[in-house]
């Protein structure tokens, strides 16, 4: 996943990549990571919950509008914090 | 955050010994304009498929590193979900593919005005590939060009 990343990236493209286990993401390192608390399976977290699905998604594209991140950024998802 | 202590001691082992490809120097396309004008694009690796399309091939060595287009306004229910790895709950998808193929929170995301436009077609793989080498000279570029050549500014990428 992070070396399509790196590929898009390469080629002009923002990405953010949802990251569900921390040892891969920090030994791959792709540009933008957004770290989240759930289990394999269900990296949008619940099913038929589309507000929760939504809050993640909007978590990580706001990762792509913030000007103090530096690659590899990888940043935790927190479900409670208002975005 | 996605726990080792969801795997088989097999699944384990490897992830930790695995020789995992660093990128190395990290690319870095900083946002060039709001994403209120930005096309999103999405790419999975839950081994999604519409029904009609082949199935990805679980007998490949090193891992099927093939793709699949996936319309932006596919109908959720005609995903047909066939990823060969064992080691994550498939139920969740069964359930609500939108939790790792968000079809239909994208086009809500739209009309939300979160982002400009959606990709004309999103990218599904199977992940659980093995043979990285393979797949970074002969897929990966051909599934950026697409994303290219459909003016996609910015990437959400989701796997399993």
């Amino acid at each position: 996943m992070g070396l399509i990343a790196a590929e898009l990236e390469r080629h002009g493209i923002s990405t953010v990549v949802i990251q569900l286990l921390r040892l891969v993401a920090e030994k791959v390192g792709p540009p933008r990571g957004l770290m989240v608390p759930f289990r394999h399976g269900y990296p949008l977290d619940t099913p038929n919950d589309p507000e929760k699905q939504m809050a993640v998604i909007q978590a990580a594209l706001q990762l792509l509008e913030d000007p103090s991140q530096e690659p590899p950024a990888l940043v935790d998802y927190s479900p409670d914090a208002k975005g | 955050m996605g726990d080792m202590s969801e795997f088989s001691l097999g699944v384990k082992a490897f992830i930790r010994t695995y020789r995992w490809r660093k990128i190395d120097p990290v690319p870095w396309t900083p946002l060039s304009k709001p994403l209120s004008e930005c096309r999103l694009g999405l790419v999975s690796t839950a081994g999604l498929t519409l029904q009609g399309q082949q199935p990805f091939d679980d007998d490949i060595k090193g891992g099927d590193s093939s793709y699949r287009e996936i319309p932006w306004d596919s109908d959720i229910g005609r995903l047909v979900e066939n990823h060969r790895s064992e080691s994550w709950d498939h139920r969740g998808v069964e359930q609500d593919p939108n939790i790792a193929f968000p079809l239909d929170r994208l086009r809500e995301l739209v009309e939300q005005g979160g982002v400009g436009s959606l990709a004309e077609r999103y990218l599904s793989f199977m992940g659980s590939v093995t043979a990285t080498g393979r797949m970074v000279r002969d897929v990966v570029p051909e599934a950026r060009a697409s994303f290219v050549d459909q003016g996609v500014d910015i990437a959400l990428l989701v796997p399993v």
